[in-house]
Formats: C-alpha cells, sequence, structure tokens
C-alpha cells in the first residue's frame, strides 16, 4: 500500500503531535511525560519521509542511524526490520528517542522541515524501540561473532561507555565497563529524571548489552580503585568515557548554605538513590515550597521540572541571557511552562542570603541586559546597576555546568588533558597514549548523550582496527 | 557483593567489620575511606578504612550507627553481605617525619585516628596519643594505639576512665612543656572537639591536621555536597580531603551543613519506631 503512495500524498500528511500526560496531571508525579506514539501514528508518520535520495538526516545523526531505511520499514509495518536496522547502528536507541535534540540534529536537516514540519524521526526512533522491547522475540538474537579473543576495558557506564561497549561486542571483542557508581547507566540514571527516561528503559538497554556478554562491574573507580596503568596491562585497549565531574561553583556568598545544592547532587539524591521519589528510600532530600533553580541548559529544566513534582510550589528558573538563548531543548522548555514552572530571564544570582540560622532564605538577583555577542556567538549579558531584588527561597539549585572529573587523571600523569582537565583526544577518540581511548564529556566538557553516543561509536571502530592491525 | 567475615561491638553502637574487599584492600592508603551502601534503597555512607589486610583481601572498618543506613550496616551478621563497598576515595594521608606528633581521637575518631597513628609511627614519629569519650564504655583502641604509641593519655567527660575532662587539657599539658610539646598534631572526632583542638594550637602555630566527615553522596566530586570552607575556598572532602589543615577549616559551617538531615532522620527514627512491635 505505502509503496504505491505518490510523493503528493506523503507531502499531505501532516505531522503527528506526541500524546502527553495532561500537565496538571503530571506536575506532581514521576510518570513519563510522553507516552509514545500508537501503531497507526506512527505508521502515518512514517509515510511523510519522502525517502530522499541523499540523506541529510543521516549526516545529522552522530551515530549515523540509517534513518530512511528505519522510517520505510516503518511505512511498510515491517516493525521487525525496522528495528533491526535501527539497533544495528543505534546501541541505545530508546533512550535516543527519549532524549536526543532531534530538532538541531536530525530532523534540523529533514528536507520536509524547509516548507513545514520535519519528519518526527525521533518519535519513530522511540516508537520502534520499544516495540522491540516489548517483542524481543519476535526479533531473535543477534548472532554472534566469533570471538576475536581481545579484551576492552571502559571506563564508565553512561552513554559513551556503553554505546563502544554495545559496538564492540558485535565486532567479537571482550568488553569490561568499569562503573564508579553501584549501578549502571551513568548520567542517564543519576541526571535524566524518570519522567524523561524510565529507569526501566535504561534497565533494558543495559540488560541487551549483557546478553551480549558485555560484563559490568559496578563500584570500581579507575584512577582509585584500579589505575589506568592496571588496566593498560590487563586488556588490550582501554577507553575512558568517566564523564563529566566536579559541579561549576557559583562563587557567590551564601553557596555553603544549607539548602543549597548542585544539580548533580540534587539529581543524584533523587534519580539514583530515590529520594523524594520512593517512600522506602532512605536517603533525604530538601523539597522546599520556593525553589530557585540557577542555569538555562537541559539540566536546570531537569531540577526545575523535579522540584515542582517535589511539591514546589514556586519553582523558577534563573537565567542570566533571554529565553531565545537558552540551551535547553523548547520541548523541555515547553513542558515546564505547561507544569507551572516561572521563567525569570535575564536575572542574574548576586548572592544567597539566609536569615542568619543557615538556612537559604531568599536569592538575591539583578536584572541584566544584552549587549555584544561574546565567543559563544550569544550575546553577552550585561549587569543593569541598581536593579537588586531579592526572590524568597528555600531551596536554590545550582545548575551552571560541570567541570572535568578528575580522579582517573589524578592518577595518570602521561595522559594529556587541555587547560580545563579535560582528556585530549582526536575524532577517533585516540589519547596521545596507544591503545588509550577517550570520549563524551571527559572530553568534550559538558555536552549531550547523543554526542557521547557518538564518540563512543566512532572509538569502538577505532579500538577495532587498532586491535586487528 | 562484599562479604563481612567479622563484626564486633567496640562500644555502644560502635562496630568493628573486617568486610572482604580485595581490591581496595590492595589499594588503599593511609587516610582514605569507602562508600558503603548495605542494600538497595539504603543511603550511600563514607566511612574511613581503619585497617587492611592485602594477603587476604579484607578492609576493616569501624562503624558507629547513628542513622538508619549505619544501624542497617551493622546489623550485617558475619557471613552476610554488604551490597556495595567503593572506594578507596580520598586522598591519603600525608606522612612525613615530624618528630614529635600528637594523634587525638574523640569517639569513633579514634578509630578513623588508629591507620594515621600507626603510619606516623612506622615513618619514625614519636607518638602520643590522647582518646577521648564519654565514659568508659567509649573508650576505643585503648591496647592497639598503645602498642604504637610512645604514650596513650585517656579523659572522659565522666571521669569514669582516665582523667576527668576533656582531651584539650591533655594537649594543653603536653603543649605546656617543651620537653613534650608536639610538632604536629593530627585530631580527628566530633567537630566541637576537633575545632577546640585548633583553637588550642593556633596561637603557637603547631600544625594541625583534621579529617573532616561531611555529608557525601558519591564520593567522586560529582555533587558537591561534601563542600567544605578551607581558607573561605569551597574545598571537597571527598576529593581534596578529608584532610585539612585544622586553622583553615570553616568548623562552624561544617557544623551547621551536618545538621541538614537531622530533623529529617528524626522524623525517620520515629516512624521506625512506630512500626516496630
Amino acid at each position: 500500500m505505502t509503496t504505491t503512495m505518490t510523493t503528493r500524498e506523503r507531502l499531505a500528511i501532516g505531522r503527528v503531535r506526541m500524546p502527553e500526560l495532561a500537565a496538571t496531571v503530571r506536575s506532581s508525579n514521576f510518570e513519563e511525560v510522553n507516552r509514545g506514539l500508537g501503531s497507526d501514528d506512527a505508521l502515518r508518520e512514517a509515510q511523510r519521509c519522502i525517502q530522499c535520495k541523499n540523506r541529510q538526516c543521516v549526516e545529522g545523526c552522530p551515530v549515523g542511524v540509517s534513518i530512511p531505511e528505519f522510517i520505510g520499514r516503518v511505512a511498510e509495518n515491517d516493525l521487525a526490520g525496522a528495528a533491526r536496522i535501527l539497533r544495528y547502528d543505534n546501541a541505545l536507541p530508546a533512550v535516543c528517542g527519549r532524549v536526543c535534540p532531534q530538532e538541531t540534529q536530525c530532523e534540523a536537516k529533514c528536507v520536509r522541515g524547509i516548507k513545514g514540519e520535519a519528519v518526527a524521526i525521533g518519535y519513530l526512533e522511540r516508537f520502534v524501540a520499544d516495540w522491540a522491547m516489548e517483542n524481543a522475540i519476535q526479533l531473535g538474537m543477534e548472532k554472534p561473532p566469533p570471538p576475536t579473543g581481545k579484551r576492552i576495558a571502559i571506563a564508565g557506564c553512561g552513554p559513551a561507555g556503553l554505546t563502544a561497549a554495545g559496538e564492540l561486542a558485535r565486532l567479537g571483542h571482550g568488553v569490561v565497563i568499569f562503573e564508579a557508581l553501584h549501578d549502571t547507566g551513568g548520567v542517564l540514571r543519576y541526571g535524566i529524571p524518570e519522567f524523561r527516561l524510565p529507569k526501566a528503559i535504561i534497565d533494558a538497554e543495559v540488560d541487551r548489552l549483557r546478553a551480549m556478554d558485555v560484563e559490568i562491574e559496578c563500584n570500581v573507580i579507575i584512577g582509585k580503585t584500579l589505575t589506568l596503568a592496571q588496566l593498560r596491562q590487563k586488556f588490550d585497549a582501554v577507553f575512558i568515557a568517566n564523564g563529566a565531574g566536579l559541579p561549576t561553583m557559583l562563587n557567590i556568598p551564601g553557596e555553603n548554605l544549607k539548602g543549597v545544592y548542585s544539580a548533580n547532587e540534587y539529581l543524584t539524591r533523587i534519580n539514583l538513590m530515590g529520594a523524594g521519589r520512593r517512600a522506602e528510600a532512605a536517603t533525604p532530600i530538601i523539597k522546599g515550597r520556593n525553589v530557585a533553580v540557577i542555569g538555562g541548559g537541559n539540566t536546570a529544566m531537569d531540577c526545575v521540572r523535579t522540584a515542582r513534582r517535589l511539591g514546589a510550589e514556586r519553582a523558577m528558573i534563573i537565567y542570566r541571557r533571554s529565553e531565545a538563548e537558552m540551551p535547553a531543548r523548547v520541548e523541555e522548555i515547553k513542558h515546564a511552562k505547561e507544569e507551572g514552572v516561572e521563567f525569570l530571564m535575564l536575572t542574574a544570582p548576586v548572592a544567597i542570603l539566609s536569615e542568619n540560622d543557615g538556612w537559604v532564605a531568599a536569592l538575591r538577583c539583578r536584572h541584566m541586559e544584552l549587549g555584544e555577542p561574546d565567543a559563544s556567538g550569544r550575546r553577552k549579558p550585561v549587569p543593569v546597576e541598581g536593579t537588586e531584588y531579592d526572590i524568597p527561597a528555600d531551596v536554590v539549585v545550582n545548575a551552571v555546568g560541570t567541570g572535568a572529573n578528575p580522579l582517573l587523571t589524578a592518577t595518570a600523569p602521561d595522559l594529556a588533558l587541555n587547560k580545563w582537565g579535560n582528556i585530549v583526544a582526536d575524532e577517533s577518540g585516540l589519547t596521545n597514549l596507544a591503545g588509550v581511548f577517550a570520549g563524551g564529556d571527559i572530553v568534550r566538557g559538558g555536552a549531550t548523550v547523543i554526542l557521547a553516543m557518538g564518540d563512543g561509536k566512532q572509538a569502538a571502530a577505532a579500538i577495532s582496527a587498532f586491535l586487528v592491525s | 557483593m562484599f562479604e563481612v567475615v567479622s563484626n564486633d561491638i567496640l562500644a555502644p553502637s560502635l562496630h568493628r567489620m573486617v568486610v572482604r574487599a580485595p581490591r581496595v584492600a590492595a589499594s588503599r592508603k593511609p587516610g582514605q575511606f569507602v562508600i558503603v551502601r548495605s542494600a538497595p534503597e539504603e543511603e550511600r555512607i563514607p566511612l574511613t578504612i581503619g585497617d587492611a589486610d592485602n594477603a587476604v583481601g579484607t578492609i576493616t572498618l569501624f562503624v558507629q550507627a547513628i542513622g538508619a543506613s549505619t544501624r542497617t550496616i551493622v546489623a550485617t551478621p558475619v557471613g552476610g553481605f554488604l551490597r556495595d563497598v567503593a572506594g578507596p576515595l580520598g586522598l591519603p594521608t600525608h606522612i612525613e617525619q615530624w618528630g614529635r606528633v600528637a594523634c587525638i581521637g574523640g569517639g569513633v575518631g579514634t578509630a578513623v585516628l588508629y591507620p594515621l597513628a600507626k603510619a606516623l609511627a612506622e615513618a619514625g614519629n614519636d607518638v602520643t596519643t590522647i582518646i577521648g569519650g564519654r565514659a568508659d564504655a567509649f573508650i576505643i583502641l585503648k591496647h592497639e594505639l598503645s602498642a604504637i604509641s610512645k604514650e596513650v593519655l585517656i579523659t572522659t567527660e565522666d571521669g569514669s576512665m582516665g582523667r576527668k575532662g576533656f582531651v584539650t587539657a591533655a594537649l594543653a599539658d603536653l603543649m605546656a612543656d617543651p620537653a613534650t610539646c608536639p610538632q604536629a598534631v593530627f585530631a580527628i572526632g566530633p567537630v566541637p572537639m576537633m575545632r577546640a583542638v585548633t583553637e588550642l594550637t593556633r596561637p603557637q602555630g603547631i600544625t594541625t591536621i583534621v579529617s573532616l566527615n561531611p555529608i557525601m553522596i558519591d564520593g567522586t566530586g560529582m555533587c558537591g555536597g561534601c563542600r567544605v570552607l578551607v581558607e573561605g575556598e569551597p574545598r571537597f572532602a571527598c576529593v581534596d580531603g578529608p584532610e585539612f589543615d585544622g586553622h583553615k577549616v570553616d568548623f562552624e559551617n561544617l557544623f551547621d551543613r551536618l545538621s541538614t538531615y537531622r530533623s529529617h532522620e528524626a522524623a525517620n527514627c520515629r516512624l521506625n519506631r512506630q512500626v516496630q512491635p
């Protein structure tokens, strides 16, 4: 049926809308906001793809998913075929379908976006990945390749490490992932909240890698429990993907008051440890009635939407530029607004105040205006003198960013770092040490899940080439 | 999973636990700690590694049961398992030959002090140890510390063992005599004790190292919850510490931050008592 559709017919179909949990319902629970497409909607959306010869969308994808091909299978209702294509290119499709910024990557390149709306590639990716999870039997097991006898150690079980592990295992290499925390997933688990990425999805993706004989050892901190030198002795190659590290401090008065959290601490308590989310979790969290989150990225959105769900009456984003400059995904900003989050734009924190009891009482801010573009190309925020005012707050979350993780690099003196402490690696992920590759936030500084995954995929190819040479 | 090899009660609610953790035993140095999570849903608790036996792959932990999660840890029987033990974390103690050193332990801090005092003695220092506690039942590791110290002085608040009063009185006596005045002081215990010791040594400028115990989650520098003010600058106890120059530490801020969840814990404890028969 679909194969006989004309381009004109395809162009006549409007972009599907993602079904969402109502804002009034979801702002008090941690259930996933985006519910996923139904089969009919997915099929129809897939038919919107005009199957261009020149696959711009694939170029927009850091892991190079064969987008027109998998969407073509969906349009033909061959979901098993679509799933095989998708999984071949992407180790974590159910994750990417949920958290990738498709609007700036694959979908930004979609030709249908020129005169209208791009094909909802992300929604379709999620649809196929979720279908594949529920129908694993129909897909069958991927045929394991003959073992190469080579063994690779991966430091870090986040998106870069998991992706590299999947790629390497599929090529027949032995893989051991060492994870510092007590559970898998890295930032996918401690950072991204349940309402954007359910933990069950991470569990399922990780289980699939384990079924491919990827070994995962938690509670092992490379640089402390084992050193890079030890890994190099015991393994044929090493991939370092241990992520971002120390939170960047605001360096304003009052930062050590009780009730001030870094985004990492706030999210880790709630996402990894279950604070405020599960009655049986022993880890506490200060919930706060007035919560001010400083920053404009996806992490800031995750924090402020979490604060709403923990019962904050006022959950506020404090951002020094305007909404147009916010690095957060458009969808996150939209969802946050629907959930009652207040956006205080062109506002910068000056001090965190207390009533002399050690607890946060208010955030002193001042207004900003936009000046000339700075190094990032965005207009630089400039303080407007005499505009200081106090916002009542009992919890303040600093979501301005993180620096490089120092634990591994501190005990690996030969490894080349840049001036920020990030590992220096070429496009393939190779560091200055033979057989040692690196990717994700430890190389890039703060970036996205998909860029980390792209690094993992690139590095896996380079590692495999290195091992057979 | 990490097997509990032994579990003894040293003092009221203070346990000495030997745990099988071969990788940690092989890589740890004095002054470092592990993060322990006894079971799913429990908190991640930082615990100093008291000792290690690399030959059999075990580490010794001293655990004071003060909250819900530490009570679950000490309740793990011999042959039972702790779900997660991650480490060694933090920087090792900087050991050098000072000459005369005073090692001061208060409560469970005495257990943290032990590996440090042992390393200082092994490095050729002349170690005088002062152990303080509320009463005789809380004085721990007297024999172990005697074996490595020139002298062990004991103070108790109620006078039930040794001198009645605080560790600072014993230290003041040492400092008053040029023949016994220490060149360096290591103080590990409750925040008020460490603060009092640093105030006592400050006028004479005696190097005073303290080991800090702020609230932690990951222990790897990721969350920043353990930040303490050292010379007014935020430092992370998990990666920059846990030992710092006591004269530069803002103890008031540390003490205050430690109280963050106390009300929360108290509420939980009440709840536990209500559900237990």
